[in-house]
Order: structure tokens, then C-alpha cells, then sequence
């Protein structure tokens, strides 16, 4: 019988082409949202600002959760062998998949439970987090057979239970003890959405130390002390460092001022970046030539920008002006976008090469999208950055001009921003198009194996 | 060896600071109607364009102190009537009530105004 190459998508790869649907959808809603800053009232008896962001933000959210287990269950399948808990995967990708369905419809009805970043009702914070314990479980089985656990081990167990904790804790608004104290609420909420982002990072850069190690070959870095120290540094500003967030929140001033050392702690990571930036460049230049390296050149500049900007930021002084302002909206964008997207696309890039043909015919389409891409983040971050200014500016002067006039004044950022949005959304079509064709081949060429009764080959 | 006693140290202490968050005493806002306003604000999702405390979107203005620098018929007037950008709200009047005490519950906690900041030498500021 005639034998075809790989046919069944595995979980973790369904959970990887969710994630970049996700992607897709948060880039749509996200431009949408963009144009509303500059037509004021866009589309504002349907779809008004205050659905369409948490439509961007979730489904932005689910593109990074989907994307970075995915990842992270892929290379555990490669370094523990076959995982026997495929079954879990299979589980978590439906539970995720009915949780982010059911959010986007609940918002475009009108239901929220309003709190920043799960804008979503409280009920359908089950679901998500019966599909992260799915993943949990399968992280910690499969890792306990690994001796001699390095570093991205221990990061992607840190960031999977870390999550469990750090999501249930952004529900304790739901008990009245923290309800019915608006500044011990906020605080909660901001420690828990600080220390959350830090648990998926975990679970990205885990995920890119890996590939660097599959990519170079070398093994040592992920077992090294400096590895581990970089691990702890990252670990206590998880836990610690969130109250960078709540500077003018009448919060206690110890927490504040914990908050502001543990953040110039990223000094030492900046600190080691310029000096390994001639070997970093070297290293990269030796590996250009492959399409997950060119990714993670990427967010390596955006990492040091963005490292730049929080640390900068993260002084009280400093924070004062750019608090409340699109200065702050342009490092989350670099972060998530310039960083996280750029590393969970080198993940993707990895883990679906062969997923049915290789993406090297795509090779040169790619990388026209990942230049595109990073140009238009560029100006989209600078935009956001000036409109940050002029609103610094009105914050700090004696407001002459109401709120309204300002926002008028920011229009011809704003414009910039939305366009450069568009033009952001069009490069990772180009990127995520051909992966996804790539991948969706194997299951078109699986489904009419099955009708002319031709045998495949087993993945 | 080593990295799991900094490992445990990180998270004992991780355990005590998530105490101290919880346990210290804040202003009390357990007015029947501010937490009926509070249910309304987060019902209506109004923190995807406006903040409190500079936390939320940037579409519409922060508004922690709206209540003493306008008053309650301006509340009154934007949640109703809308903007060229805000939809108009359609409350019945002891939601918009209590959505008003909310607010003005919020107002009460403190100032967000940077400007009432002062900025100290070593980077921390201090409420004036």
C-alpha cells in the first residue's frame, strides 16, 4: 500500500493551531479597537469599546495560554519520550476551546464580569481552570521521569502550578472580605495579574531555552548556575515585584517600596545582556539561517527594549508620569507582542517543521512577514509611546483642555497607531497563513486516505 | 539541593507577603449600596475604557475622583445621555444610585491626581 507521510495532528499541535486562530482573532478585534480611538464611536451600538477590548484582550490572552502549553507539552513529548498523557492534551485543548467560545459569545451578548484582563463571568473561570489543572498534571507526570531536571524544567513546573495559584487568586473578589475593600481588592487583583504573566513567561522562556539548546546543541547553559540564578531573579520578581502596578493606589508603602527593589533587580539581567551582546549577535549570525532563530533574534531586541522601558518605568518617580497613559499600553504591547509573540512563533516555527511537509519552502515568506512584523511594531510602540506623552502632558499640567479635547489633539498618533495595526495584523497573516496550511495538509491528506482506503503513517 | 531550599525559602516567603496583602486593614466599603454600584461598574464592564487609580482602559478618563471634582448630576448626565464615544447606560434610578455611591465610596479612598504626588530623592513618592 502506498504510504503518505505524517497524517494525525497530536494534541499539542491542535492546542498550537488554536492558539494561532486565537492570534488571528485578537490581531481583528484589535485593529477594530484601534479605530475607534480615531472615528470616535465606531460601531457603538454593537460593538462598542467596552466589548471589543475584552474580545482583543481574550482572545490574546487564549492565543499566548494555547500557544505556550502547547509548546511546552511538544518538547516535553520530545524530551520524555511519548506521553503517555496525550489524553489530558486532547482534554485541555476541548475544555479550552469551549471556554474561549463561550467568552467571546458571552461578551458580544453583553456579559461580563468586569474585571481587567478575565473580563469574562466568574462562572466560566471553571472551565479554564479545569483545563490548566488537565495541563498541570501532565507537565508534572511527564517531568517526573526526567533526572537531572534543567532549568527549563523547573520553569515550566513553576509556571503551570503557578498559574493554578495565581488564577484562583484573582477570584478572591468573589468572597465579600475582599469585595467590599476597593483598595485591598485592587491589590489582590494586580498581585495576582502580576504574578500570572510572570507563570506563562515561565513557560515561554522555558520553552525558547530549550530550542536555543536544541538549536546550538549545547547543553550545558540549561544545567548552569548562572541558568538558575537568572531563574531566581525571574521567580522573585513573579512574586514580588507586582506592586509597580499600584505606586499611586493608597496601598501600604513597604509593598510599594518592595515592589520598586525588586524591579531594579532586572538591572542584573540588562546588565548581562550587554554584556553577552557581542556573543549573542555571533551566536545568532551562525544559526540565521534557520526560521525559529530569526524569530528569536527578534524578541531578543524587543527583550532589551522592553527590559529597558519596564525598569525605567518601574521607578515611583518615573511611573508617576507614564502611569495611566499609552506609555504603559506600549510596553505591554512590546512585551506581548515584540517578546512573547516572537518566542512562542520560534516555539511554532520548531514544533510544526514537520508537522506535514517542512516550512522551509515557506522559508522566505516567513521571514518577509517576521521584517514586516517587527517594523510595524515598531512604529505601532512609538505611536503609542507619543500619545503616552501628550496624555503625561495634559495629566501633569493644570488641564486647561478637557479630557475630550486632548483625546481629539492625540488623533494624528492614534491614526498612526491604527494604521500600523493593520499593517502588523497583515504581516502574521503572511507569517501564520503558511504554517497553518502547512499543517491543515496533513489532515486533508488523512481524510482522503481514509476515503480511498490508503494506509497512512502513524505519527 | 540548594535550589530547592531557595526554591522553598521563595515560596514560605511568597506565602507570609500574600498575608500580609490580605490582612492589612483598608477602607471599608461593605455600604450595601457602594457594593451594588461596585456590582454595576464591573456588570457594565466600564473598566475597559475608564480607570481607577491610572488601572484600566484609556479610552475614557480615570475617573477615582470624578465624584468630588463634578459631582453626581455630571455622573448622572454622562452614564445617561453617553458621548460621541460612550454608549448611554440604561439604568433604572437605584442602580444609577448606587452606581453614584460607588464612585463616590471610591473618591473617598484617596487621590489619584499625580500631580499631588511629590517625588523624593531615591525615586519614591510620597502623597502631599
Amino acid at each position: 500500500m502506498e504510504r503518505l507521510p505524517q497524517t494525525n495532528i497530536s494534541p499539542p499541535k491542535k492546542l498550537i493551531l488554536s492558539a494561532l486562530v486565537m492570534l488571528l482573532l485578537a490581531m481583528t478585534f484589535g485593529v477594530i479597537g484601534s479605530f475607534q480611538y480615531v472615528v470616535p464611536g465606531l460601531y457603538k451600538t454593537f460593538l462598542s469599546f467596552e466589548k471589543i477590548r475584552p474580545l482583543h484582550v481574550t482572545s490574546a490572552i487564549f492565543w499566548i495560554l494555547m500557544a505556550a502549553t502547547g509548546g511546552t507539552l511538544s518538547y516535553l513529548d520530545e524530551l520524555a519520550g511519548k506521553i503517555d498523557q496525550n489524553r489530558l492534551t486532547q482534554g485541555q485543548w476541548i475544555v479550552f476551546l469551549v471556554s474561549v467560545v463561550a467568552i467571546l459569545v458571552s461578551y458580544s451578548i453583553g456579559i461580563f464580569g468586569g474585571r481587567e484582563y478575565w473580563e469574562f463571568h466568574p462562572v466560566l473561570a471553571i472551565p479554564v481552570m479545569a483545563g490548566w489543572i488537565l495541563f498541570t498534571i501532565n507537565v508534572v507526570r511527564s517531568t517526573k521521569k526526567l533526572k537531572d531536571r534543567p532549568v527549563y524544567v523547573w520553569m515550566w513546573i513553576t509556571g503551570a502550578v503557578g498559574f493554578l495559584i495565581t488564577f484562583s487568586e484573582s477570584y478572591l473578589w468573589l468572597f465579600p472580605y475582599f469585595q467590599r475593600n476597593i483598595v485591598r481588592d485592587m491589590s489582590v487583583q494586580w498581585k495576582s495579574y502580576g504574578a500570572m504573566v510572570g507563570c506563562w513567561n515561565m513557560l515561554i522562556y522555558g520553552s525558547s531555552i530549550y530550542l536555543m539548546q536544541k538549536i546550538s546543541g549545547d547543553k550545558t547553559y540549561a544545567r548552569s548556575r548562572v541558568s538558575f540564578l537568572l531563574f531566581f531573579i525571574g521567580l522573585t520578581n513573579l512574586m514580588f515585584n507586582w506592586s509597580h502596578h499600584i505606586y499611586t493606589l493608597p496601598a501600604a508603602s513597604f509593598v510599594k517600596h518592595l515592589g520598586y527593589l525588586i524591579s531594579m533587580t532586572e538591572l542584573f539581567i540588562l546588565g548581562r545582556i550587554i554584556y553577552k551582546w557581542k556573543a549573542t549577535v555571533t551566536s545568532a549570525l551562525r544559526y540565521r539561517h534557520l526560521l525559529p532563530c530569526r524569530f528569536l533574534m527578534a524578541a531578543d531586541l524587543w527583550i532589551f527594549i522592553n527590559l529597558s522601558l519596564a525598569i525605567f518605568i518601574s521607578v515611583p518617580g518615573i511611573n508617576l508620569y507614564t502611569h495611566g497613559t499609552h506609555i504603559t499600553v506600549a510596553h505591554v504591547m512590546g512585551a506581548t507582542i515584540g517578546i512573547n509573540s516572537m518566542i512562542l512563533l520560534a516555539v511554532i516555527t520548531d514544533v510544526m517543521n514537520k508537522a506535514c511537509g517542512s516550512l522551509l519552502s515557506y522559508q522566505r515568506q516567513i521571514t518577509a512577514g517576521l521584517i514586516s512584523a517587527n517594523i510595524s511594531l515598531l512604529v505601532f510602540v512609538t505611536a503609542l509611546t507619543m500619545a503616552g506623552i501628550k496624555r503625561t502632558h495634559w495629566q501633569m499640567s493644570d488641564r486647561t483642555i478637557p479630557f475630550s479635547v486632548m483625546m481629539n489633539e492625540s488623533l494624528p498618533y492614534f491614526l498612526v497607531f491604527a494604521l500600523s495595526g493593520v499593517a502588523l495584523f497583515a504581516s502574521f497573516i503572511v507569517i501564520v497563513y503558511p504554517i497553518m496550511k502547512n499543517a491543515l495538509a496533513c489532515s486533508a491528506v488523512n481524510f482522503l486516505s481514509l476515503k480511498l482506503k490508503i494506509q497512512p503513517a502513524v505519527e | 539541593m540548594i535550589r530547592r531550599a531557595v526554591l522553598v525559602l521563595l515560596v514560605c516567603l511568597f506565602g507570609v507577603y500574600s498575608g500580609h496583602i490580605y490582612l492589612t486593614p483598608t477602607t471599608d466599603g461593605s455600604d450595601p449600596a457602594v457594593q451594588a454600584g461596585k456590582m454595576i461598574w464591573q456588570k457594565k464592564n466600564c473598566t475597559a475604557c475608564h480607570q481607577l487609580y491610572g488601572l484600566g482602559g484609556f479610552l475614557g478618563p480615570d475617573l477615582t475622583n470624578i465624584y468630588s471634582a463634578k459631582g453626581p448630576d455630571y455622573i448622572k448626565s454622562f452614564v445617561q445621555g453617553g458621548t460621541a464615544t460612550m454608549p448611554a447606560f440604561i439604568l433604572s434610578d437605584n442602580e444609577l444610585k448606587s452606581l453614584i455611591e460607588f464612585l463616590k465610596h471610591v473618591d473617598e479612598t484617596g487621590r489619584s491626581d499625580p500631580r499631588r504626588f511629590k517625588i523624593n530623592l531615591n525615586g519614591t513618592i510620597a502623597s502631599n
